[in-house]
């Protein structure tokens, strides 16, 4: 049966709402096949506005993945603003897909990128407007199986009874596997329907089905046990990884907007992975090991993405680019690659040391100069024992003053603010680091005119890291501590005038942490919150946190647990944790170990450059560590002649 | 320094990319095709390209106008084909000539727009424009980045008419559809379909109940009979290269 596109129902109400063409589609790279001459359709959701969404790397490298495939069709669908929802549900128009312009609901599946817990309610949008029932356990073999993926599906319970599966880590693999799965259920005639298909991915042991498993309660609300309901899926569901990121070289055509988007660049990831072990970091503990791009991959693929999109941006991306074996000769080959050229390169992502403005220095060669950030992320020397960010004060002031003294006139520092055993007096310590990276920089840069800003967040403790049992501090400690250290910014006047100051306050990071530690039971207020209008959570101006507050305190009691039990409440090592289940390769033994070790300022190496120590994911996983130097070289590009017509 | 005009248009679903967006897929196309595009001198260089009167965001095109200035001479049909393939198709390199004196603002005056009014009977429309045309003055409102702000749409508004045998738009099968062929002249404040659509409101309470689809179809200069220029008309007859 074919499918015919809603846009000329859309396309009436386009006239009538804001950036109208961020739901028209037409980007370069935009892939339309014809429905019927495929077998497996994905719609690729990212849960927030296009502008956000279009970006993404994941959802640019599944779509291209799937598309290479002859018989599979992939589109993509965002979250519509509230002005076009209202027209929609008025109209009768569903969710669509931008491409071209086909119901969702028409998928064989929906796979939704979850890069924060914030997009959960946007889901909820997403699958009304589809005509997609909610619930799981209410849909038909007519509608799509609904997959999540991105880093919060690490622990996807709480919205365990809204998605039908979750894929935990690099999904390039796993949609082949999927699709494969799908393509042969439907060859067959769709046997045993619904139910069978999803029996058959849970089989993978790497695609975790929730309704298979059973939690249950001890008396005090915490979990006694999460346990499969039937006997032929495994108890822990893996993570997968991508081995090989020279195998993988996506985006080889990135999607290129007509709207403007959040990121407007060429973005190739240097490499995936982070063993540096920041106790807070999520992404760093659950990406594991590091897997590098070789020095030719990186330059070919920005040769060829600049050449197919016409952008004027590379970011060499990764969870710490500096840390790249083969760093310096990438940096110094694409400078002189692009020095005469108006394309600006960058790295984001960088360690607290003046390597950083070598590199940096090297990148601004054609006098496009990007702007510098560091990442201290905790005050005193001793919080950031704590977390095992290993820089001193005199290394970030030595760094930032190697910035002033090469011509950069602004940098910024980000921190964070409410992490385990913190007090005041570790928060206090950025305004004295602040004041002095000031009158240092002013000193060597020979004038009064620098800048620094300091942008502070809220903590949010995360599942698989070492801080998933620490308690978060409330949102008054939090503003309370933030309120005091604006003060101790503006104390004296001279420095705090050239110093910005940024921060999020703590009431979003406490539904965050809601969110991101909790268990099927919080998707109940998940549910209420969507219902009471809640809607784009990630964006201060829509986030209301009384409406948070309000559905946890209707919700909550019902179990006997509340919304300090799941926040402001430390874990004991024997709790059973709402993610157990889920395997991220890492030990829980080390990670008990690292969080007990934190609590001493003990601090833990790299085992990039010192022996292994045991984290458990290489073993676990069947995985290495993939890095340098190949010793190879980028070589001068061949200037174009002529004009090129672009396919 | 090689200067050359382009005609392109703005079609289908791509009518809803705004001046903004199109400036930007611009600068990327000619990155695309390799253009060799000059830059202006000073700390941040940007691109030598000049854009005539836009077209407001929704409404299609069959008559935008840029000018570019290029380091090398380039072959303008090259040009023009290279620029259309780098674009997304919706927004089409439809023309290229080669630079001739004078500014392409200077040549432009006036457009001619296409107005497709879905359900509503083309009597109707033909007395809503009526009453519109013999109004001494037709006050409307527009909300702008100042606020609301009340003026004249009557006075630009060279020619107005209903097709009397029109060529229904498709997707109007079945349904009424009336087509208005209107001649604006270039003033400040703009005066735009838009506000022209307010007009009709205000002196015959013509409300469609569907938003109409706009196009515009020429720009150029008026001349005394009401009919519009080409405006790169002049530059064809001049160097002789491109054109249809």
């Amino acid at each position: 049966m074919s499918v015919s596109s809603v846009f000329p129902q859309l396309e009436q109400l386009l006239p009538l709402v804001s950036k109208p063409i961020q739901y028209v589609g037409g980007e370069l790279g935009a892939v339309v096949k014809d429905w019927d001459a495929t077998t497996v359709r994905w719609a690729l959701m990212y849960p927030d506005a296009y502008e956000v969404g279009l970006p993404n790397q994941g959802v640019q490298i599944l779509y291209e993945v799937l598309n290479e495939q002859p018989d599979v069709l992939a589109e993509r669908t965002y979250s519509v603003w509230p002005d076009l929802e209202a027209l929609m549900k008025a109209a009768g128009v569903p969710q669509f897909t931008v491409d071209a312009h086909r119901p969702v609901k028409a998928f064989d599946v929906l796979g939704i990128s979850f890069a924060t817990e914030l997009g959960y309610t946007n889901m909820f949008s997403a699958l009304d407007l589809a005509g997609i029932p909610l619930e799981s356990r209410e849909r038909t073999i007519d509608d799509p199986i609904v997959l999540a993926g991105g880093h919060a599906s690490f622990n996807p319970e709480p919205i365990a009874d809204f998605i039908d599966a979750a894929v935990l880590g690099d999904g390039e693999e796993a949609v082949l596997e999927i699709t494969g799965i799908i393509r042969d259920w439907k060859a067959e005639g769709r046997p045993g329907g619904r139910d069978e298909l999803l029996l058959r991915l849970a089989r993978t042991e790497s695609i975790y089905v929730p309704r298979f498993y059973d939690v249950d309660y001890l008396p005090d609300g915490r979990i006694q046990r999460v346990v499969p309901n039937r006997p032929d899926v495994p108890f822990r569901v893996s993570k997968r990884t991508t081995m090989d990121l020279d195998a993988w070289p996506y985006p080889k055509k990135p999607l290129v907007p007509l709207a403007e988007t959040v990121h407007e660049r060429y973005a190739v990831e240097i490499f995936r992975g982070c063993t540096r072990g920041c106790r807070f970091c999520q992404a760093g503990m659950i990406t594991r090991p590091v897997r590098e791009r070789s020095i030719t991959t990186v330059g070919q693929m920005v040769k060829e993405g600049l050449e197919f999109s016409g952008y004027s941006e590379v970011g060499l991306l990764s969870l710490s680019s500096a840390d790249h074996s083969e760093i310096g000769d990438m940096c110094s080959g694409l400078a002189q690659q692009y020095a005469d050229s108006n394309v600006s390169l960058s790295l984001p992502s960088t360690r607290v040391d003046a390597f950083n403005i070598d590199l940096a220095k090297e990148l601004s060669r054609n006098g496009r100069r990007t702007g510098l950030t560091f990442a201290p992320e905790g005050g005193s020397e001793r919080i950031r024992k704590v977390i095992n960010k290993m820089v001193t004060k005199e290394d970030l002031i030595r760094t930032v003053v190697t910035a002033y003294s090469n011509g950069w006139r602004q940098v910024k520092l980000y921190f964070m603010c409410g992490l385990p055993t913190e007090t005041d007096e570790d928060v206090l310590e950025i305004a004295d680091m602040a004041h002095e990276v000031i009158r240092a920089g002013r000193e060597a840069a020979g004038t009064k005119d620098i800048r620094c800003t300091v942008s502070i967040g809220a903590f949010v403790p995360k599942a698989h890291t070492p801080f998933q049992w620490a308690k978060m501090d409330t949102p008054e400690v939090i503003d309370g501590r933030l309120k005091l250290l604006k003060q101790a910014i503006n104390s004296d006047r001279s420095l705090g005038r050239a110093i910005g100051f940024r921060y999020h306050d703590g009431e979003p990071s406490l539904i965050e942490g809601l969110l991101s530690r909790g268990d099927r039971r919080v998707g109940q207020v998940l549910l209420r919150v969507w219902e009471k209008g809640g809607r784009f959570d990630g964006w201060s101006e829509h986030f209301n946190y009384a409406r948070w507050v309000e559905a946890a305190t209707e919700v909550l009691p019902g179990f006997g647990v509340d919304l300090d039990w799941y926040t402001t409440r430390e874990r004991e090592e024997a709790e059973v944790l709402p993610w157990d289940h889920l395997d991220s390769g890492l030990d829980k033994d080390w990670l008990w170990q690292d969080w007990q070790d934190s609590t001493t300022e003990f601090e833990q190496d790299d085992c990039r450059w010192t022996p292994c120590f045991d984290c458990g994911v290489c073993p676990s996983m069947d995985t290495e560590i993939q890095i340098g130097p190949t010793g190879k070289k980028l070589l001068p590009l061949t200037p174009v002649n002529g004009l090129r017509v672009p396919a | 320094m090689q200067r050359i005009r382009l005609r392109y248009a703005k079609r289908g679903p791509l009518r809803f990319t705004s001046h903004r967006d199109f400036a930007r897929a611009f600068e990327r196309a000619l990155r695309r095709a390799a253009v060799p595009i000059a830059f202006s001198q000073g700390f941040t260089p940007h691109p030598k390209i000049s854009y005539a009167s836009a077209a407001p965001t929704g409404v299609g095109s069959e008559a935008e106008y840029l000018e570019i200035g290029l380091n090398a001479v380039v072959d303008p049909e090259q040009l023009r084909v290279a620029l259309d393939a780098a674009l997304s198709p919706g927004l089409d390199v439809l023309e290229a000539v080669v630079a001739g004196e004078g500014s392409l603002a200077e040549r432009i005056d006036a457009s001619r727009w296409r107005l497709e009014l879905f359900q509503i009977e083309p009597e109707a429309a033909r007395a809503a424009v009526a009453a519109f045309l013999e109004a001494p003055e037709v006050l409307v409102e527009r909300m702008t980045k100042q606020g609301l702000r009340s003026f004249d749409a009557r006075a630009a508004v060279v020619g107005c008419m209903v097709e009397a045998e029109p060529d229904l738009p498709s997707g109007a099968g079945g349904v009424p559809c009336a087509i208005i062929d209107l001649v604006v002249r270039q003033v400040i404040p703009s005066v735009r379909p838009d506000d022209v659509l307010s007009g009709l409101r205000v002196v015959a309470g013509l409300e469609p109940p569907v938003p109409p689809r706009v196009t515009r179809l020429a720009q150029g200069t008026l001349t005394e009979q009401g009919e519009i220029v080409d405006p790169l008309e002049a530059d064809r007859e001049g160097v002789g290269i491109g054109g249809h």
